[in-house]
């Protein structure tokens, strides 16, 4: 192991280290210009309002969370302007906790009334709870904080002119529209700031600001009585209008659009055993459901499982120190902290600083995602009594929960790319880009396609295919990957839309890999006419 | 001390259709576009969800969200808030002008509609409206207990699931005289039912717009009953399999036809309903001569949405007749180009598939051999040129052999398109309802694609 490598290890043991997963150092405060807001003293007004009603009602412990949420978005289509959104949603929701019993409600209807309607619905909620308890909720004890944080960026990207993102945009289809066969492109942008406010009967009272943007591409070509797709991973992120800038999208619109074209003559892919090379913009959707999802404590314990499912990783007793996940070279890493993430914050909804924390080490499933009501569960298991601050709510008007932070594998010790990889393999197939995915209810099975398919032979790549997904099981596929990039190769993928919960709540949550390869996966030909 | 707690109230903070057009007036009377489109949306929704002996959460949630659309020339843009006051809703129609001026010619834009007739559709049912906190824990005790006693046979049964209850109203106000009004409700409850040795799983649900048509007790019990069943699963070899989808599995898989029923991608060639060459295939046989496909917002049974986001009215679109496509969803923009009515989000009028009379248990009585799926789990697709998906069998999955159920069998994934599916029907049950807007029957299918195992249970 060269000395980065420990160094690495290291760092993630420590929560005050700031060392980036892609090796940079994380925090470059010079970089920032945008400061973080406090909160107006009527938000505060609002909250305490709330938080009194309710410990007036009888509530242990109230937390009160005011949220305002701007959102735009842009969609274009080949020369036009297919539409512009702008929506502001604000609003209150108030937790309780009553002889044990959660309670929660939320409201637009920001008055002193309101306030307290929504605190005693909640209160109503916690006490008609109880008819139903085989287990009082019990939280993790933590310390009181108090602060702002916002997202670092240089330039808000609502507050760049709605012209200069559209002449982006058109700039880009126009681009695309010359690649011959391509007739069809769609790109866009998604753009949310999010100021939220959470006050705790436990004295805890921080506003944060989220700054998050989402750009997006797609072309479509026409072949005769066909049709092919390209959607280029462009990877949202926690950040400002400098990483929109920084990805050139009219510069390689072209080059993106004739993917599509290219597709239509591409060779249908022969269905069997194959060895698959999985580039970071494809593998950070297999580690987002094949790890990410089966590591959620809430899952294990079946909390999960009239809707998402539950999980192969459970019960916790027989896999934490235990289950093979996969070889010596896998460590996963879960991550609040890190640098241009979605699901970087400063503090969870329950007033828990981030944290950073070994989810598989050398191989070997060693902690999960937790919330403060589930430290308990495992804390003999794992030796952590704090909670991982896994608690989120999409919005003002969701209750907040166990969801996913970001999750990543971590480069290997060989300063190696995915050419390497290639170079190395005899007979495979090269995958770049989501298409299709989907997984079981224990994550098990898996099926995942992609964008664009290259088969590789003797150490080459030897021309395009279509038609591709590859299906496995997820101790199996894990197990034999048997060689990774090193830190020159790590790209941060994600997306806004990662579902759970009832009633369903979306997270944003960025997942960091390196190209990385598998032994003999179960590749299938998925065209189909009958 | 605060007051005491009150009993949560729902449909009362709903906006009335005289608070809405008043709202709507005045956002209207801020504008000075050329055209503006107001849309209201008024929701309240209270929900319990429960797993392993007790209540995890439980949430009542009100808002009231306004959306303007204005309309300079050929520029259009949208803003909207959920704050409503003076102020607020200034500032979000100057938004929504100010975006709409940058914004560059949308050569499609069709003007704002003006009146509209409507028909009366009666979806709002006060017992759903009004089911408080204390009615919907008692909802899910009655589930429980009879999970409880019917997972028996197993050992001490563990059972999630989830219940909601939504009132919404939605309203659609423009310029040139349009004012649109629509209440509904919905409710919907399902549970899991897993056996003590982690071996077998159950599932039901029921959804409705009348809250007193849903009985729990009968869902937890089915999804216990099914948990029992599905004990110690076998394997079978993935392949070809006559497949019985029971209606919930069938509402899983057909609606995903919806985003294909579209005008213009068939006329632009990226559809399976495009026509080699161009054009549509409307008046072409697609599937089996038995199956309609239908959306009608009157339908007693769906009682969907009377009209879309632009106050277009919705009316009865039928999509497969007799296995013919008769009709695409044409905007108001691809219907002019086309010389036809435009349907609008027709689809948003409910979903019904008919075709036969048989319940589950007579297509599974006439079945020799094949796979019982209860439902369907992650479908994604795979090639919109065959509507071909992705996805995995859960929660009760059997063999039948010589019209009986006779083994548990372990989850599939399978890959296999509701279109194609379609046109390998052998036979069709009668149409039930599955949620609120949506009419299914359960299918035996030919040649279903049970293409890999899956461990999970």
């Amino acid at each position: 192991m060269s000395p980065t490598r420990r160094d690495f290890i290291k760092a993630t043991s420590s929560t005050a280290a700031v060392l980036a997963v892609d090796g940079r150092l994380a925090l470059d405060l010079r970089a920032q210009t945008v400061a973080a807001p406090s909160a107006d003293a009527a938000v505060i007004d609002l909250a305490n309002e709330a938080l009194n009603a309710a410990k007036g009602a009888g509530a242990s412990y109230v937390d009160v969370r005011i949220g305002r949420y701007r959102r735009q978005q842009i969609a274009t289509r080949e020369r036009q302007v297919a539409g512009v959104n702008d929506s502001e949603s604000y609003g209150l929701g108030v937790r309780t906790l009553v002889n044990g019993c959660w309670g929660f409600a939320a409201t637009s209807v920001m008055t002193k009334a309101g306030a307290q309607n929504a605190a005693l619905e909640a209160i109503v909620m916690s006490r008609a709870a109880r008819a139903v308890q085989a287990r009082r909720v019990e939280l993790a004890p933590i310390t009181p904080v108090t602060g702002t944080w916002i997202t670092p960026v240089k330039r808000d990207p609502l507050e760049v002119s709605l012209e200069d993102k559209i002449a982006l945009l058109l700039s880009t289809n126009e681009a695309a529209l010359k690649v011959k066969n391509v007739r069809f492109v769609n790109s866009g942008l998604a753009l949310l700031r999010e100021i939220k406010t959470l006050v705790t009967s436990e004295g805890t009272n921080v506003t944060q600001t989220m700054i998050r943007v989402g750009p997006s591409f797609s072309a479509t070509a026409i072949g005769s009585g066909d049709f092919q797709s390209f959607e280029e991973e462009l990877a949202p992120r926690g950040s400002g209008w400098e990483y929109v800038e920084s990805l050139n999208m009219p510069g390689n619109a072209e080059r993106w659009a004739s993917m599509a074209a290219e597709k239509l003559t591409a060779k249908s892919v022969e269905a069997g055993q194959w060895d698959l090379i999985l580039e970071p913009t494809n593998l950070w959707l297999t580690i987002h459901e094949s790890i990410g999802h089966p590591t959620e404590l809430d899952r294990a314990i079946g909390e999960e499982a009239n809707y998402a499912g539950t999980s192969f990783v459970a019960p916790p007793e027989a896999v934490i120190g235990q289950l093979r996940y996969g070889p010596a070279i896998m460590n996963i890493q879960a991550d609040r902290t890190q640098e241009g993430s979605l699901s970087r914050v400063a503090w969870d909804d329950e007033g828990v600083p981030a944290d950073r924390w070994l989810i598989v080490e050398k191989g070997v499933f060693k902690d999960y995602q937790t919330t403060r009501e589930q430290v308990a569960r495992i804390q003999k298991l794992t030796g952590v009594s704090r909670s991982h601050g896994c608690s989120f709510a999409e919005s003002w008007n969701a209750v907040q929960f166990q969801r996913m932070p970001n999750i990543s594998l971590l480069p290997g010790d060989r300063d190696i790319g995915v050419n390497e990889i290639v170079a190395d393999t005899q007979r495979g197939i090269l995958i770049r880009n989501r298409g299709s995915w989907s997984i079981d209810h224990q994550r098990y099975n898996f099926q995942f396609s992609g964008q664009a398919f290259y088969e590789v032979r003797n150490g080459k790549i030897a021309g395009m295919l279509r038609d591709v997904a590859y299906q496995s099981n997820t101790p199996v596929f894990w197990r034999s990957m048997d060689m990774i990039g090193g830190t020159a190769s790590y790209w941060l993928g994600g997306a806004f839309n990662d579902g759970k919960g009832e009633p369903s709540q979306i997270n944003s949550v960025s997942h960091g890999c390196v190209p990385a390869r598998f032994r003999n996966v179960t590749i299938l030909n998925t065209a189909r006419s009958s | 001390m605060a007051q005491a707690p009150r009993p949560a109230a729902s449909q009362s903070q709903l906006l009335t259709r005289e608070q809405a057009q008043a709202l709507a007036n005045r956002v209207l009377a801020m504008s000075s576009a050329e055209q503006t489109r107001v849309t209201i949306v008024s929701t309240w929704s209270g929900n319990t969800r429960f797993a392993d002996g007790s209540i995890t959460t439980s949430g009542g949630i009100t808002d009231t969200s306004v959306t303007v659309t204005v309309t300079f020339g050929k520029r259009q843009a949208s803003s909207s808030t959920n704050v409503l006051d003076e102020a607020a809703l200034k500032r979000t129609v100057d938004l929504a002008a100010q975006l709409a001026r940058l914004s560059p010619e949308d050569p499609e834009l069709m003007p704002e509609l003006g009146r509209q007739p409507y028909p009366a559709i009666n979806a709002f049912v006060e017992s759903t409206a009004d089911l408080d906190p204390e009615a919907r824990a008692s909802a899910v005790r009655r589930a429980m207990t009879a999970a409880t006693q019917a997972g028996k046979p197993a050992g001490q049964i563990f059972t999630a699931g989830f219940l909601e209850a939504n009132a919404r109203a939605f309203a659609v106000a423009t310029s040139n005289g349009l004012f649109a009004y629509h209440r509904t409700t919905d409710a919907d409850f399902s549970v899991t039912a897993r056996t003590p040795d982690g071996t077998g799983s159950g599932w039901a649900r029921s959804g409705a717009r009348d809250w007193n048509a849903i009985d729990t007790a009968s869902i937890g019990r089915i999804a216990a009953q099914k948990a029992v069943a599905s004990r110690s699963p076998q394997t079978i070899d993935p392949g070809l399999y006559t497949a019985v989808l029971e209606p919930q599995a069938v509402n899983d898989l057909v609606p995903l036809l919806g985003n294909a029923l579209n005008a213009r991608n068939a006329d632009e060639g990226r559809s399976p309903f495009s026509k080699p060459g161009g054009g549509t295939r409307i008046g072409e046989k697609v599937v089996d001569e038995r199956v309609t496909l239908y959306s009608d917002p009157m339908d007693r049974a769906l009682l969907g949405q009377p009209f879309d986001n632009q106050g277009l009215p919705l009316s009865r679109t039928v999509w497969i007749e007799k296995g013919v496509l008769r009709n695409l969803a044409y905007s108001r923009f691809w219907a002019q180009k086309h010389g036809v009515r435009p349907t609008g989000n027709a689809l948003a009028g409910g979903l019904a598939l008919t075709g036969g009379t048989k319940s589950t248990e007579e297509l599974i009585a006439g079945c020799s051999r094949g796979i019982l799926v209860t439902h369907f789990f992650y479908i994604r697709a795979l090639d919109p040129r065959t509507v071909l998906q992705t996805g995995l069998t859960r929660d009760g999955t059997f063999l039948i052999e010589n019209g009986k159920i006779t083994r548990a069998l372990k989850n599939f994934r399978w890959n296999e398109s509701p279109l194609l599916m379609l046109n390998r029907l052998e036979d069709i049950g009668r149409p039930e309802p599955t949620e609120a807007g949506r009419l299914m029957p359960a299918l035996r299918v030919r040649n279903f694609n049970f293409a890999s195992l899956s461990d999970a249970v």
